[in-house]
């Protein structure tokens, strides 16, 4: 019996990655543009969208690649004519704004592609199982995790590491400040739009072979993805990151234990930290929230 | 076939609790508790996304014949709402091209049903203001419960063309609700024999998903009286959230508990995501299902299902009538009838024929002609009638087997039909549920 603990333990560390690529954008867009982004998984569902209308002719490995840069592109315009001009009005605009953007592109895949989901598979090099003593990992969710993982430390390299980073995390902290020594937010936050919606589509690339892809299927994320955010805290980088391992094990080990609550063990879990630490795990103090 | 309604929570703003700037301060001394609120909100918004759809009303002459058309357009079951809408717009525009009802053309009003709530309301609209004959669809056991009552209250017929739960044709039946859809029973001995002649029941360990809502727990109730009867057991039964997209946990535990027969009582896109992961992780027990739907596997793809699942009608069924159905379909949407289209074009030709019948539009009358034992064409190869004490449409059903990925030669060929069960010197009734089983007392 430990055994499986341990394997569905391991196996939920896995899990996590899924939401974590989305929680990442979602968490960042927030910071340091006040924006709750309801449409991020709208971004979601393009990057599965795109990568299915492209697959035949790109291959997977170019779908990987291409899907999350159209979408960027993509984020680069709305970020121009809509976004941008609702960092510093009511969040309730904003929320409106996104909400909206949501409905319009889950309308539009719908009448573009049908209601009814699409067919998509694991590219047939990625098939097959790995198994490690008595543990059995997929070979496809191996891979999926080592790009998530790129991902993040190429995020977390970019954030912490670069002058560019430097000035977001100013933002993040203090825009007055950072605008008083002339540095304009503008292009910054249109750059931290792109990377958001472009990971956000990276995850819908590397979702879609496993789960259907379905004009829906960025709604259905979404709420997962805002209670990682909330558990690790706002403004965390590292929060995110531990909040969705820990939510993918949680849930693994409610499968485990009790399998009809296994949906609902992530809400409990964020009713737990709200109540015992209402900043989040990680929660950074924020100086303009405060 | 059925599926979960998602809770929707209607997220109202408390007066003081909204993220209305404070006029005195900047927004940066606005607090991290509001911010978190404006979050959490927008997570509970997030979930009303799949709620709003978009009615089509097509109005036409008021002389007209009206027949509402009630079914989910979006959210969980959308995909196959999407077809129920398909088939009966077929079904109006052969109907009209043939003279419509006593002479008279219908006109269709057909709107996303969405959840029992609004299913409820909108079916009251629909016979109050609209002055529809009949209501045709839906999918969702929840949702058809709601509009079956309107129905019965109103005097006015219901024909439920897409949920499987046994009580509604039990503990919930009415007289003016008709069941073209089969009942979970039906379903569940169908795929039964099949699982039977394969020696996949007795002495056999089962281990069971089931969708945790009201379908679900119906369908698990027969499966698992059917599996008691044949000497079956039980390794595992495991109830699985309606919006549950990862199994990989459920997999794990399912490959440790080694059973002889994974079974599905799952829903919709449930056994989409299952099924993909199911092959991915490659177990090696054999695959049954209970409840199935064309699109469900359509939307999964070759080579990523397998195993045994029962079916109401598909498009492989050779009879002349089925296929000059499936050709008129093909003609119109550009893509194969799914059987969900099957169950709404044949719901409005039975009751366009019935009304013709007797000359009149009458429900009550209606009813009345059904209960009589009136035979109807299914597009397969007996007629059927609906049972008159439950009011179950009779008929046969098939299973089907799923192909291995290099026999598929096309995205909607991916299985093969079964002959129809049950067989030519059988009773229709004899894989649908007896009195004992499931009885129905109409309400007077």
């Amino acid at each position: 019996m430990l055994v499986q603990i341990l394997e569905q333990v391991l196996n939920g560390l896995l899990v996590g990655a899924y939401y974590l690529l989305i929680a990442l954008g979602l968490s960042l867009i927030f910071a340091l543009g006040g924006l709750v982004n309801l449409a991020h998984g709208a971004f979601y569902a393009l990057g599965a969208y795109i990568a299915v209308s492209l697959a035949d002719r790109l291959g997977f490995g170019g779908v990987l690649l291409a899907s999350p840069a159209l979408v960027a592109l993509i984020g680069l315009v709305i970020e121009r004519f809509l976004f941008r001009r609702f960092y510093r009005s009511d969040p309730a605009l904003g929320l409106l704004l996104t909400f909206g953007l949501a409905m319009v592109a889950e309308q539009t895949l719908r009448l573009v592609f049908g209601a009814a989901p699409l067919p998509f598979s694991i590219p047939s090099a990625l098939k097959g199982q790995v198994l490690v003593g008595d543990f059995i990992y997929s070979r496809y969710r191996l891979l999926m995790l080592a790009i998530a993982a790129a991902a993040v430390a190429a995020l977390w390299w970019l954030l912490q590491r670069t002058s560019f980073g430097r000035v977001v995390r100013a933002g993040v902290q203090n825009p007055e400040m950072t605008a008083a020594l002339g540095i304009s937010l503008e292009p910054y936050m249109a750059a931290v739009v792109a990377i958001s919606v472009g990971l956000a589509a990276l995850a819908g690339v590397l979702l879609a072979p496993i789960t259907g892809v379905h004009p829906a299927m960025g709604a259905d994320i979404l709420t997962a993805s805002f209670v990682v955010v909330v558990i690790g805290g706002l403004g965390s980088f590292w929060g995110v990151v531990c909040a969705a391992l820990i939510v993918g094990v949680v849930r693994g080990l409610t499968v485990y234990f009790y399998p009809a609550a296994a949906e609902a063990s992530m809400y409990l879990l964020m009713v737990l930290v709200l109540l015992v630490r209402p900043r989040g795990l990680f929660g950074e103090r924020i100086l303009r929230f405060e | 076939m059925d599926s979960a309604q998602r809770v929707h929570y209607n997220y109202q703003r408390e007066p003081n609790a909204g993220p209305k700037q404070a006029s005195t301060f900047p927004e940066e001394f606005m607090t991290i508790n509001r911010i978190r609120r404006g979050l959490l909100q927008g997570g509970a918004a997030a979930t009303t996304l799949g709620a709003l759809g978009f009615p089509s009303i097509s109005r036409g002459q008021t002389d007209a014949i009206r027949l509402g058309h009630l079914t989910p357009r979006t959210g969980f079951l959308g995909p196959l709402g999407e077809y129920a809408v398909m088939g009966v717009n077929l079904a109006v525009d052969e109907i009209n091209a043939a003279g419509g009802v006593m002479g008279r053309k219908i006109e269709l009003i057909a709107e996303d049903s969405v959840n029992p709530q609004t299913a409820s309301t909108k079916a009251q609209r629909l016979i109050e203001r609209d002055k529809v004959v009949a209501i045709i669809g839906e999918i969702s056991s929840a949702s058809g419960l709601a509009i079956a009552q309107v129905a019965q209250r109103n005097k006015t017929i219901f024909f439920n063309t897409g949920c499987n739960s046994d009580e509604l044709r039990g503990k919930s039946c009415n007289r003016y609700m008709f069941h073209t859809e089969a009942a979970n029973s039906m379903y569940v001995n169908a795929a039964g024999r099949a699982l039977l002649r394969d020696g996949m029941v007795k002495g056999k360990k089962w281990y069971s998903l089931t969708a945790d809502y009201a379908f679900g727990h119906d369908l698990l109730r027969v499966a698992k009286r059917f599996m008691q009867a044949n000497g079956g057991e039980f390794a595992a039964d495991e109830l699985v959230p309606t919006d549950a997209t990862d199994f990989s946990a459920y997999l794990l535990k399912i490959r440790n508990a080694k059973p002889d027969l994974v079974v599905s009582n799952l829903a919709g896109a449930q056994i989409t995501n299952f099924m993909k992961q199911y092959v991915e992780y490659g177990l090696p027990f054999p695959v049954a299902g209970f409840g199935f739907d064309t699109a469900v596997a359509w939307g999964a793809g070759k080579g990523n299902v397998l195993g045994i699942w029962p079916l109401v009608w598909d498009s492989q069924v050779k009879t002349p009538a089925s296929q000059r159905f499936t050709e008129a379909f093909v003609k119109k949407n550009g893509k194969p009838p799914e059987n969900q289209a099957w169950g709404d074009y044949l719901s409005t030709k039975h009751l366009a024929q019935a009304m013709n019948e007797i000359k009149s539009t009458d429900s009550t009358k209606v009813v009345e002609h059904l209960e009589k034992g009136a035979k109807f064409d299914l597009l397969k190869t007996r007629e059927g009638y609906y049972r008159n004490w439950d009011h179950q449409l009779m008929m046969e059903m098939y299973t089907l087997t799923f192909k291995p990925a290099d026999q598929v030669k096309t995205q909607w060929d991916l299985f093969t039909l079964s002959a129809p069960v049950p067989g030519a010197n059988e009773s229709l009734e004899s894989i649908a549920p007896t009195r004992e089983e499931n009885n129905c007392t109409m309400p007077t």
